[in-house]
């Protein structure tokens, strides 16, 4: 009764599904400009709202006058904190359990701080609206440095809970002191050291830096007072989240609330936070009854939305005289800004920081974190990263450096040496995490093989002993880095976000000609979800790939979920789909087996149909069911073929990775030239390789970028020096290397899939690879740590501090 | 970043912008490329209630070279200053100093004049033309006058220009000698660190003719006279060229910002500077 069977590799091959380099679907419209952006929302009526910010890093706002701002035409309304208290939103709450200044209440305290919100009928008249409101400021000292904040005399910079001796995280010991937080054994960790043979002690700074997605913050709100309804398009990496929160503050019904992320132009954690922008948007809409818009300029994003890093780690680690690890002592001094509005999960207050033992066997260790009030723009956000973990990763890997150093130990070979073995897995960290899978080993090997290791060893010991010879003023560094992520938060049980539970959904209908659609708690930025949850689909459920259309983001329609960031797409969401998928295929099998008249049991499933077992040629394919599924009458089984699937994780997974990059320094003018940047990803079942490939190409752009040159720096006067691209470093295809990506494949044990994440990865070993080839080129000369970004004056003064422009 | 309401002018004639700019005085300024203008505009650090657009008038645009002497009207782009073939024969200099500038987009646009007239001491054309010892054309209510661009340079941002006067042409002899342009810059788009154009012509050993100028250096360019005159006459070796490199180090006077701090800039500014001596030698 049915036609002949194709073969099983050409059915799978239609399918476009786990392993296929699908093309993304979403590029048709990028590449023609036809995404549609926030601002590309335009509603009738709409009015246009943008800052007055605070020119100051602190002071105090002795008054705010708005009269000429008000009578400037097309100037509809100046909101300040005054007009914003009755409604207690002139403070608004952080994702770390802090508070922040929707608008400046009484001071400032980071320069670029929102001060008024001017509402006008266009940009131009907002900014006309903003140069005419007058602020008086009395100015207050400054604190830019973390170590100062404590010192007598400093000032107190958050006044509003001055007094309080207990914060979010536990005890405060300063009025600028935000919370202490402790990982593993104190005692032991330091029994360990000083009892160890040798010991390596570096402060180890990961600078301040910034996302800088290509489209900036903004949002639209719209609050239709007919209906009661509020809906709010923003760049929104958490829809769900927003939506519960704005409820929360409002007191709006949260089934009045409808949260859209439309297409978003890059997020990198700057569009997890809540900032006073979205929560003015909605106010003016309230208040003059018509929709409002606010975007941020390249500026204002830079200076004032969440930035990244910003960690100064003090570490000891111990080794036995042959080079094997015992201990790893770290003290952090987190910089956080004004507010603590880290997006962490809220047990967490300095993310995962707790990873910082990375790809090693490190039987004890201790991690402490002191996060601290500064005059600086709030954030700390995951930065192409997981929690804190690049800052981690960052730190292990420059303290293997130095030990190696110590130790005079080739530092490929200390990792080797220390390196969790395969066996090892599942493997209980000694700072509490439990490693679900791994094969450091393999990696590595195959990394050193691919950049031919021990030449290039050679080869750098040539070009020195020509350097010193004054042949040459070029070094070669070669910079190793092994990390380990830990991604996909998270566990319920331990990772929730302001009381939110971080599981993810997938929400899955089948149409009656066996097309679908498919919709996510996630929101992709250009991670390319519609293309690769597409096809985790096309392979659980036997439709193609092209045939499942896939939605995330808006509120009304998609299933509750917490979003895209942390690389927690794939491992939360990717698994909620596959487990979604499995539900159909439940279902299909019963309908089948009736379909067939014979038991469940004695039906098997085929790529893309069930077949009755040992009987080929009797079979029903995905699409005979889906339209049996609806029009059949079949006993005891409802009509339709849905199904949804929360999905709670029950670990995080372990994403790792060998990079290596080799670098050429000219000591006399600090420049850089990078011949080499080898990448092998493990992040267990690849889906869509080309996107990885992708994601690693990007992701090591952006690594190299905070390596070698991106920061956000602050003079002593609180005053944002690189507030401009002019002097923000966003690399071009000019300064970007070539990349040669490669792979191993293991599995995550506990994930339906296997999958691990990937987009985040290669920021997170890029930096160390970066960073590590700059020291290693000047380690002969003893150079054990410099701080990035290793920018061309900064590759200078090493030079110069060496003594090598004296040779 | 968005610009107070102005009004647009877009003349077809130097007359007709001189008019406009007489009648408006202080509150108009000429715009040519616009990519130091618009930017401060936007960021409303100026306030101009009268923009006279350039780009109209077409007597301002081209490059002509006749009798070894090179013209080159303001208007003219970075972009036809690299692909125009007669100049990059006759002053491959300034083909490899434009491709030197910002990046493809913004030549597109970029002008020589906008370039030379903004006395920004980070423009890469001012230290070049100083190089070339090139002569600015400025024309005015009260007719023309010329101008050396080793003259026109005050401080930042002011120059021998008055503000009625358009500066409407640029020309030069053709050097026919060895040349370079060196720069040191962060990353494509940025201004420079450091750069260098020079000028050599040798008499088998000896320095017949040279002529250095720095870039982004000082709060103008800086055309080194004195690394100049211990150059000419002399005879070249390696010993020469560090007294050249050290009377340019010696002639700069960078500030710190965030490409570094004044030290390394003097120390970048003597690299930059011996590579491009020793390049120029090279073509000779």
């Amino acid at each position: 009764m049915n036609e002949t069977i194709p073969p099983k590799e050409e059915r799978m091959t239609a399918l476009n599904g786990l392993g296929t380099s699908r093309k993304r679907v979403e590029d048709a419209r990028f590449t023609q400009g036809k995404g549609n952006y926030v601002d590309d929302i335009k509603l009738q009526g709409m009015l246009f709202g943008d800052f007055v910010r605070s020119p100051y890093a602190h002071a105090r706002v002795k008054s705010i006058k708005t009269e000429a701002a008000l009578a400037i035409p097309g100037v509809h309304a100046v909101i300040t904190a005054a007009d914003l208290e009755p409604l207690k939103l002139h403070w608004m709450p952080t994702l770390a359990g802090d508070v922040q200044m929707v608008l400046a209440d009484g001071k400032v305290l980071f320069q670029g701080q929102e001060v008024a919100f001017v509402v006008a009928d266009n940009r131009y008249a907002a900014d006309d609206g903003i140069k005419a409101v007058e602020v008086e400021y009395e100015e207050l000292p400054v604190i830019v440095d973390p170590f100062k904040a404590e010192l007598d005399g400093a000032p107190i910079l958050r006044e509003d809970i001055a007094d309080k001796k207990e914060g979010a995280h536990g005890p405060r010991r300063h009025p600028n002191h935000i919370f202490t937080w402790e990982s593993g054994d104190r005692q032991a960790t330091e029994a360990v050291i000083s009892e160890a043979d040798v010991v390596a002690e570096e402060m180890v700074y990961y600078h301040r830096t910034h996302p800088c997605p290509l489209e900036t913050c903004g949002s639209v709100a719209s609050m239709d007072k007919v209906n009661g309804k509020l809906t709010v398009w923003g760049t929104f990496q958490a829809p769900h989240a927003v939506r519960t929160v704005a409820s929360l503050i409002s007191g709006i019904a949260e089934h009045n609330i409808r949260i859209v992320s439309p297409d978003i132009g890059g997020g990198f954690g700057n569009k997890v936070g809540v900032y006073p922008g979205y929560i003015c948007s909605i106010v003016a809409s309230i208040v003059t009854g018509a929709p409002v818009k606010w975007i941020e300029d390249k500026m204002d994003n830079l200076m004032a939305t969440a930035f990244a890093r910003d960690y100064w780690m003090q570490g000891k680690i111990s080794a036995t005289k042959e080079g094997k690890i015992t201990g790893l002592w770290c003290h952090t001094t987190a910089d956080h800004g004004a507010f603590d509005a880290c997006a962490d999960p809220t047990k967490f207050p300095a993310g995962f920081m707790n990873i910082c033992t990375g790809s090693y066997d490190i039987p004890t260790a201790f991690l402490s974190v002191d996060g601290i009030y500064t005059n600086k723009a709030p954030g700390g956000v995951a930065y192409r990263c997981s929690f804190r973990v690049t800052e981690a990763a960052y730190f292990i890997e420059r303290m293997i450096e130095v030990l190696a150093i110590k130790l005079g130990m080739d530092s490929a070979e200390l990792r080797e040496k220390n390196f969790i073995r395969k066996d090892q897995f599942p493997y209980q960290s000694a700072l509490g995490w439990e490693y679900d899978s791994g094969d450091y080993h393999t990696a590595w090997d195959k990394a050193l093989k691919a950049v031919n290791y021990k030449e290039l060893r050679k080869e750098q010991a040539e070009r020195l002993e020509a350097f010193h010879k004054g042949e040459t003023r070029k070094l070669i560094g070669i910079g190793l880095s092994h990390f380990t992520e830990i991604v996909g938060a998270g566990p319920v049980k331990n990772c929730d976000i302001l009381g939110l539970g971080m599981f993810d959904s997938c929400e899955i209908r089948i149409h009656p000609t066996g097309s679908a659609i498919a919709r996510l708690g996630t929101i992709s930025q250009g991670q390319g979800h519609a293309t690769t949850f597409a096809q985790i689909l096309a392979s659980e459920i036997g439709i193609p790939a092209e045939d499942i259309t896939l939605e995330e983001g808006d509120t009304d329609t998609a299933p509750y979920g917490l979003g895209t960031y942390g690389s927690r797409s794939t491992p939360v969401a990717g698994a909620a789909t596959a487990m979604a998928g499995r539900k159909i295929r439940a279902k299909a099998q019963m309908i089948a087996a009736y379909l067939l008249e014979v038991h469940d049991n004695d039906l098997e499933w085929d790529v893309d149909r069930f077949v009755v077992k040992g009987n080929p040629e009797r079979f029903k394919t995905m699409k005979e069911i889906a339209f049996a599924s609806y029009n059949q009458a079949i006993p005891n089984v409802e009509p339709g073929l849905e199904a949804v699937s929360y999905y709670d994780p029950p670990n995080m997974t372990y994403p790792f990775g060998a990079y290596i990059c080799v670098m050429e320094i000219d000591v006399d003018t600090g420049t850089t030239e990078i011949r080499q940047v080898f990448a092998l990803d493990d992040c267990g079942t690849r889906i869509n390789p080309m996107i990885i490939e992708g994601q690693v190409h990007g992701g090591l752009t952006e690594a190299l970028a905070i390596a070698m040159g991106q920061e956000i720096a602050y003079d002593e006067m609180g005053n944002v020096t690189t507030g401009t691209l002019m002097d923000f470093f966003v690399p071009t295809a000019w300064e970007t290397p070539n990349y040669q990506t490669d792979y191993t494949e293991t599995p995550s044990p506990h994930h339906p899939i296997g999958a691990k994440g990937v987009g985040e990865s290669p920021n997170v070993g890029g930096v160390p690879a970066f960073s590590n080839a700059v020291h290693d080129a000047f380690k002969s000369f003893g150079l054990t740590q410099s701080h990035m970004p290793h920018d061309h004056w900064r590759i200078w003064t090493i030079a110069n501090k060496l003594g090598l422009h004296e040779m | 970043m968005i610009p107070s309401n102005f009004e647009y002018h877009k003349p077809d004639s130097i007359d007709g912008a001189l008019s406009i700019l007489t009648e408006w005085g202080d509150d108009a300024r000429v715009i040519a490329g616009g990519h130091s203008l618009i930017p401060v505009m936007k960021q409303r650090l100026t306030d101009i209630s009268h923009l006279i657009d350039l780009g109209g008038i077409s007597e301002l645009k081209g490059i002509s070279i006749e009798n070894n002497k090179v013209s080159i009207g303001a208007m003219t782009t970075q972009h036809e200053l690299i692909t125009n073939t007669q100049l990059a024969k006759f002053v491959p200099l300034i083909r490899e100093a434009s491709l030197q500038i910002a990046d493809p987009q913004v030549r597109y646009v970029g002008t020589i004049g906008g370039n030379v007239a903004n006395g920004d001491p980070a423009n890469d054309m001012p230290g070049l033309m100083q190089t070339l010892d090139a002569s600015y054309e400025l024309t005015g209510p009260n007719g023309v006058r010329i101008v050396k661009a080793r003259d026109f340079y005050e401080a930042a941002y002011f120059t021998a220009r008055e503000d009625e006067e358009i500066l409407t042409s640029i020309s030069f002899s053709v050097p026919n000698c060895g040349y370079a342009y060196e720069k040191q810059k962060r990353k494509i788009g940025d201004y420079a660190t450091a750069a260098a154009g020079v000028l050599i012509n040798m008499d088998n050993d000896t320095c017949s003719f040279a002529s250095i100028a720095l870039t982004n250096l000082s709060d103008t360019p800086v055309y080194c006279e004195e690394a100049v005159n211990n150059l000419v006459g002399k005879k070249v070796d390696s010993n020469a060229i560090k007294k050249a490199v050290h009377y340019c180090v010696e002639a700069s006077d960078p500030v710190a910002d965030t490409r570094g701090p004044v030290e390394f800039k003097k120390y970048v500014a003597g690299i930059i500077v011996q590579k491009a001596i020793e390049n120029a030698i090279a073509r000779v």
